[in-house]
C-alpha cells in the first residue's frame, strides 16, 4: 500500500519537472522569437541548460547513489572534446546531423571513460572516494591539456604532449591543439537541442529513479550491507548510476562546447566540478526540481551582479556560506522558521484587518 | 594653457596627416552641431572594452582599461563634437564569461570594441562579432588565429609570428649567440606562436637550439628548464613568455649560478614593476618590445605623465596597447569623415560602424600614430605593421640598443 | 639524481607540514577543511607584508604570520563550522569550499592579483653542496624544519595532557566527553595547530618558489591533502610520509617522465595505492558494523 502511495508521489514530481522545463523553454522561446530578451540573458540559455543537465547528472550519483563526486568536470571535458572532434571530422553532414551525431559520440565515449573510471573509484568509500574523483578529474584535465588533434584528407590524427607527431599532410587543419584548447570549429549548439538534450536527461534519470534498479541503488546508499544480503550486487548498480551519469555529462559538455568557438581545457577544472556540486547541495540532495532551479538561478546571478566587480565573487562565497549555515544547523534552521511564522502570522493579521 | 598645449599636440601628432586634424582642434571652437560636408567627425560613439577585471589575470585587463581611458579622456577634451562613452566589461580571462560580456555590451548599443584584451576569450568572442558584424581592434590579443577568417577583427599589437622573426633576425644579426635555449609556456598561445616562428627563423639563420623546454600556467618551479639549458651548454636563452614566469627563471639561473643572455619580447616588459623582486637578476636583459615607458619622445612622455598622475604607476605594455586602441579607432573615424565629407556617428548600428572601419583600416593610405609605434598599418588579415624597439635593462632601467 | 632527491624531500616536507593540517583536522573534527590551502596563502601574505612594508625582521614576521593564521584557524572554525557539527559531511565540505573562496577573493581585494615577489632570505647564503649534489639552502631547511615539527607533534600528542585529550576526541567523541574534556575546545587547538603549521608551509613554499598571489596555496592544499589521504588521512606519521613520497614523485617524474604530465602522474599513483590500500599506508581500516 505505501509502496503505491510513494509510487504516484513520486510520479507526480516526476510530472513537474516535465513540466518546469516545458514552461522554461516556452518562455524563453517565445522571448527570444518577439525579441523580448537581452542579449546577456539569450547569450546564456544554453549554458544555463547545460548547467542544469550537469547539475542533474551529478545528482544521480550524490543524491541518489549517495557517493560524492569531485570530478564531475571531467566528463563533461570528455563531452566537449568529443564533440568537437566528431562534428569536425564529419565533413557534407547537414548541421543538426553532426550535432546529433557528435552529441551521441560524446555520450558514449564519456560513458565508457566513466564505466573504466568507475571500476578503481567505486570500490572505494566516503571521503576516499571523493579523493580519487578529483584526482581522476585533474588526470583528464592534465591528459586533454596535453593532447593535440589534427584533421586532415585522410582522416582524424591524434598525438601526444606535442602537435609535431600529428604528421598530417599540409592542408590539415589543428582541431585540438593542446594547452590552447579547440578553436575555430563551427557553432552548432541550439537552445531548442539543449531543451532536448535536458528532457531526455530527465526521463532517463526519472525513470531509472522509480524503477526496480533504482530502489537498489537507494537501497545501497541507506544500507550497504543491507541490500547486500538481500542479494543487491553494490558494485553493479552504483557502476550503472555512474555510467550514466558520467554519459549524462558528456552531453551536457558536447552542447556547452558546440555553443562557443573555442573551448579550454582549463575551463574543466576543480573549481568548475565544484560549481556543479554547489548546484546540487543548494538545489537539495536528491532533489532533481532542486538542482535544475539551482544551477538556472546560480549561472545567472553572477551576471547580474556585474557591477559589484571584484566583491562579486566574496558576495557569492558569503552566501553560500550563510546559505549552508542556516539550512544545516538545527537552532538557526529553526530561528528562522519561527521569524518566517511570526512574518506570516503578521501578514495574515495585517491582511484581516484590512 | 596646458590643456590647450596637449590637445594642440594630441592633434598635430597622433593623428595622421592627411585627414582635417588641424580642423579638428580649431573645430574646438565650433557651435555643437558640425555640418556634414565639411569632413568633420560629430556624434558620441559608444566603445565597449572586455578583458579581465578581476580574477587572476585582472592585471592586464586593467592596465588596458586604464590605458584607453586616458585616450577616451583626451580625445573628448579636444572638441565637444566628438565624444566616446566607454564600458569596461569584466570577463575574468574565461572564454565562456567574455561571450557573456559581449553579450552585455550588445545591450548597451555597444558600436565598436577595443578587446578583448587576453588570446583565448578574444577567439570565443571574435566568432560571435563575426557573426553580428561588430568591429574589434584587440589591444593585446596576439594570436593569429585571432583574426585569422574574421576580416572585423584587428590586432593593435605584433601578431605572435612577427615578434618571433624578430627576435631571431636582431640575436643573428647582432651575432649574440650560437646556442640558443627556449622555454616557453606551450599552454600559452602567446608564448607557443612566438616560440614557432623564432624557431623556424633560427634554423633558417643558423642559429642552433639547443634546448626546448615547456612550461604551463601552474609551474612555479623552473629547476628542470633552467637545467637543461645549462647542460646544453646554451649561450642565450629565449624567453618567450610573461614577465611573471620570466622572473622565476631569472631567480633559479642565479640560484645555480647560471650566467646566459637572456632575451624576451614584449611579454617581458613588467618584470621590473613586479613587487618586492630583485632587479638586479634582471640586469643585462634583453627585449623586444613596441613600448617602453622610459622613451623621450613627446606621446609616450604625455602618457606616461598622465597615466602616473590618474594611477600612481607607470604604464604598462597593456597599457599603451589600450591608449593606442582608442586613438586608433578615433583617427579611423576621423580618416573617413575626411575623405567622406563628415561623419556622424550616433545612433549609427554596430554593423554601419563595422563596415566603415574595415574600410578604413584596409585602406593602404591609413595609418595610425601612437605609443606603441608610429606610422601603423593594417593588412587585409588584420595584422599590424610596426617597428619592433630592442631594449637592455641596466642599472634596473631600459636602455636603448 | 641526488639533487632531484633532495628536493623532492624538501617539496615533500612542505606538502607534509600542510598535509598535518589537513590530516589532524580529519582526524579530530572528521571533516575535509578545504580552506587550508587559502590560510597557508593568508599567512605567506602575512609575513610578507610585516618584511616588505614594516621592516620586520624575518624571525619575527614568522611569529606574527603564525599568529595570524593561528586566530584565523580558529576564528573559522567558531564561525563557519562549529554549528555544522551535527550536520552532513557533505554540507561542511560545502561550507569549507565556501571559506576557501571567501579567503581567495578577499585576498584578490586587497592584494590584488598581480603575483609579489617573495624575498629569498637566504639569497646570500651559498647554495649548499651534498655528496656532488647542490641544492638550495632552503631546501635544507624545509627538509630540518619538518623533521622538527615531526618530533615536537609526536611528543606532544604522546606525552602531554592536551595532545591525549586530542587522540581520545579522535578515537570516540562521545566517550571523550564522558571523560570530561572539552571536546569544543580540543577542536579548536587542533584547528590552532594546524594553521600555525600552515603559516610555516607558507613561509617555506613562498621563500623555495619565489612567487605570492591569490592562489598560492590551491594547488599545494590539494596536492598535501592528497598525500594526507596517501598516507592515511587521520594520521600524524602518515600525512609526513604520504608529503616526502608525493613531493619525491613529483619531482623525479617532472625530471625524468615529463614536466607536463607530473601531475597527472601525481594523481595517478595515488589511485593505485588506495586501490591496493584504501585506507592509505597507514590509515587504519574501519570495520562496518551491522
Amino acid at each position: 500500500m505505501t509502496s503505491i502511495k510513494k509510487a504516484s508521489v513520486n510520479s507526480k514530481k516526476a510530472f513537474l519537472n516535465y513540466a518546469l522545463v516545458i514552461v522554461f523553454y516556452v518562455v524563453f522561446q517565445t522571448l527570444v522569437s518577439t525579441k523580448h530578451i537581452t542579449n546577456s540573458l539569450k547569450g546564456q540559455l544554453i549554458p544555463i541548460t547545460c548547467y542544469m543537465i550537469m547539475a542533474i547528472s551529478l545528482n544521480l550519483v550524490v543524491g541518489i547513489s549517495g557517493e560524492l563526486s569531485l570530478g564531475h568536470a571531467g566528463f563533461m571535458s570528455i563531452g566537449a572534446f568529443t564533440s568537437v572532434i566528431v562534428t569536425s571530422a564529419l565533413t557534407g553532414l547537414p548541421g543538426i546531423a553532426k550535432l546529433v551525431v557528435g552529441i551521441i559520440v560524446a555520450t558514449v565515449i564519456a560513458a565508457i571513460a566513466g564505466f573504466l573510471i568507475g571500476i578503481p573509484v567505486l570500490r572505494l568509500n566516503g571521503d576516499y572516494l571523493a579523493i580519487v574523483t578529483l584526482a581522476f578529474g585533474e588526470i583528464i584535465r592534465n591528459i586533454i591539456t596535453n593532447l593535440y588533434v589534427g584533421i586532415d584528407g585522410k582522416g582524424v590524427h591524434f598525438s601526444f604532449l606535442s602537435p609535431d607527431g600529428l604528421g598530417m599532410e599540409a592542408t590539415g587543419k589543428i582541431v585540438v591543439n593542446g594547452p590552447q584548447g579547440a578553436l575555430g570549429y563551427t557553432k552548432l549548439a541550439t537552445f531548442t537541442a539543449a531543451v532536448v538534450l535536458l528532457f531526455i536527461v530527465l526521463i532517463v534519470v526519472q525513470n531509472l529513479v522509480n524503477s526496480r534498479t533504482g530502489r537498489a541503488i537507494m537501497a545501497i546508499r541507506d544500507n550497504r550491507i543491507a541490500a547486500e544480503s538481500m542479494g543487491i550486487s553494490p558494485m553493479k548498480y552504483k557502476m550503472l548510476a555512474f555510467t550514466v551519469s558520467a554519459a549524462m555529462a558528456g552531453a551536457a559538455g558536447a552542447v556547452y562546447a558546440l555553443n562557443y568557438s573555442m573551448i579550454d581545457p582549463k575551463k574543466f577544472d576543480f573549481n568548475t566540478s565544484i560549481l556543479i556540486l554547489v548546484f546540487v547541495v543548494l538545489g537539495g540532495i536528491g532533489n532533481l526540481t532542486g538542482s535544475i532551479i539551482a544551477a538556472g538561478v546560480l549561472v545567472v546571478l553572477p551576471e547580474l551582479l556585474r557591477k559589484f566587480g571584484d566583491y562579486r565573487m566574496l558576495t557569492y562565497a558569503v552566501v553560500l556560506i550563510f546559505v549552508m549555515l542556516v539550512t544545516n544547523n538545527e537552532k538557526l534552521k529553526g530561528r528562522i522558521d519561527t521569524f518566517f511564522k511570526k512574518l506570516r502570522m503578521k501578514i495574515s493579521k495585517g491582511g484581516r484587518k484590512k | 594653457m596646458k590643456k590647450k598645449l596637449l590637445s594642440l599636440l594630441m592633434a598635430g601628432s597622433l593623428v595622421m596627416a592627411m585627414t582635417a586634424c588641424g580642423g579638428t582642434a580649431e573645430a574646438g571652437g565650433n557651435s555643437g552641431s558640425a555640418a556634414a560636408g565639411n569632413g568633420q567627425l560629430t556624434g558620441t560613439l559608444k566603445l565597449g572594452v572586455i578583458g579581465p577585471l578581476t580574477g587572476g589575470a585582472a592585471i592586464y585587463g586593467n592596465a588596458v582599461v586604464n590605458g584607453t581611458s586616458i585616450a577616451v579622456d583626451e580625445i573628448n577634451a579636444i572638441s565637444s563634437d566628438f565624444q566616446i562613452e566607454l564600458n569596461a566589461q569584466d570577463d575574468e580571462h574565461d572564454p565562456e564569461k567574455s561571450v557573456n560580456a559581449y553579450h552585455q555590451l550588445q545591450d548597451w548599443n555597444v558600436q565598436a570594441i577595443a578587446g578583448t584584451v587576453t588570446t583565448k576569450p578574444c577567439l570565443a568572442v571574435s566568432a560571435e562579432a563575426n557573426s553580428d558584424r561588430v568591429f574589434m581592434l584587440t589591444p593585446s590579443a596576439s594570436a593569429t588565429t585571432v583574426t585569422e577568417g574574421k576580416d572585423n577583427v584587428f590586432q593593435l599589437c605584433f601578431a605572435d609570428p612577427n615578434q618571433g622573426s624578430a627576435s631571431a633576425q636582431y640575436i643573428a644579426d647582432k651575432k649574440l649567440a650560437t646556442k640558443v635555449a627556449i622555454i616557453y609556456n606551450n599552454g600559452d598561445a602567446y608564448s607557443t606562436g612566438i616560440y614557432q616562428t623564432f624557431k623556424a627563423k633560427a634554423e633558417e639563420l643558423g642559429l642552433s637550439i639547443v634546448s626546448e623546454t615547456t612550461f604551463t600556467d601552474e609551474t612555479t618551479d623552473f629547476s628542470v628548464q633552467v637545467g637543461d639549458a645549462q647542460k646544453n651548454g646554451a649561450d642565450l636563452v629565449f624567453l618567450p613568455i610573461y614577465y611573471t614566469p620570466a622572473s622565476l627563471i631569472l631567480q633559479q639561473a642565479s640560484s645555480i649560478g647560471y650566467a646566459p643572455k637572456f632575451f624576451g619580447v614584449d611579454g617581458m616588459d613588467g618584470i621590473l614593476t613586479i613587487e618586492g623582486f630583485d632587479t638586479s637578476l634582471a640586469e643585462g636583459v634583453m627585449l623586444l618590445t613596441p613600448f617602453s615607458a622610459d622613451a623621450s619622445d613627446d606621446l609616450t612622455k604625455n602618457f606616461v605623465t598622465k597615466f602616473n598622475e590618474k594611477y600612481g604607476e607607470v604604464p604598462s605594455q597593456f597599457a599603451a596597447d589600450g591608449y593606442d586602441c582608442a586613438y586608433a579607432i578615433y583617427s579611423a573615424l576621423q580618416f573617413y569623415a575626411a575623405k567622406n565629407g563628415g561623419l556622424d556617428v550616433t545612433g549609427m548600428t554596430a554593423e554601419e560602424l563595422c563596415d566603415i572601419l574595415i574600410s578604413v583600416f584596409t585602406d593602404a593610405s591609413f595609418s595610425a600614430d601612437g605609443v606603441t609605434g608610429l606610422g601603423m598599418r593594417w593588412d587585409k588579415n588584420g595584422q599590424v605593421n610596426k617597428e619592433p624597439k630592442a631594449v637592455v635593462i641596466q642599472n634596473g632601467v631600459y636602455v636603448g640598443m | 639524481m641526488l639533487t632531484h632527491l633532495i628536493n623532492g624531500i624538501s617539496l615533500g616536507s612542505i606538502y607534509a607540514i600542510i598535509a598535518l593540517g589537513y590530516t589532524m583536522v580529519y582526524g579530530i573534527a572528521k571533516m575535509l577543511n578545504f580552506a587550508h590551502g587559502d590560510v597557508i596563502m593568508v599567512g605567506s601574505y602575512a609575513s610578507f607584508c610585516f618584511m616588505m612594508y614594516k621592516n620586520v625582521p624575518v624571525p619575527l614576521a614568522l611569529l606574527l604570520s603564525i599568529v595570524i593564521c593561528t586566530v584565523l584557524g580558529i576564528t573559522i572554525e567558531r564561525l563557519a563550522y562549529k554549528p555544522l557539527r551535527s550536520a552532513t559531511s557533505l554540507a561542511v565540505l560545502i561550507t569549507a569550499i565556501g571559506m576557501s573562496y571567501f579567503l581567495q577573493n578577499l585576498a584578490l581585494i586587497i592584494w590584488k592579483a598581480d603575483p609579489k615577489w617573495y624575498p629569498d632570505i637566504f639569497k646570500d647564503t651559498a647554495a649548499i653542496e651534498i655528496g656532488g649534489a647542490v641544492v638550495k639552502p632552503v631546501a635544507i631547511v624545509s627538509i630540518l624544519v619538518n623533521l622538527l615539527i615531526m618530533i615536537t607533534l609526536t611528543l606532544f600528542t604522546n606525552r602531554t595532557r592536551m595532545g591525549k585529550a586530542m587522540r581520545a576526541v579522535s578515537e570516540d567523541k562521545g566517550a571523550a566527553t564522558l571523560m570530561g574534556i572539552n571536546v569544543n575546545s580540543t577542536i579548536s587547538i587542533t584547528f590552532a595547530i594546524g594553521s600555525g603549521l600552515a603559516a610555516i608551509a607558507g613561509f617555506l613554499l613562498c621563500t623555495t618558489y619565489s612567487r605570492l598571489e591569490p592562489t598560492t596555496g590551491s594547488m599545494p592544499g590539494i596536492k598535501a591533502f592528497t598525500a594526507a589521504v596517501f598516507g592515511g588521512i587521520g594520521s600524524i606519521p602518515g600525512a609526513m610520509i604520504g608529503g616526502i613520497l608525493l613531493g619525491i614523485i613529483e619531482i623525479l617524474a617532472r625530471a625524468y617522465l615529463s614536466s607536463e604530465l607530473a601531475d597527472a602522474i601525481v594523481f595517478g599513483v595515488l589511485i593505485i595505492v588506495l586501490l591496493f590500500k584504501p585506507n592509505g599506508l597507514l590509515g587504519k581500516k574501519i570495520r562496518e558494523k551491522v
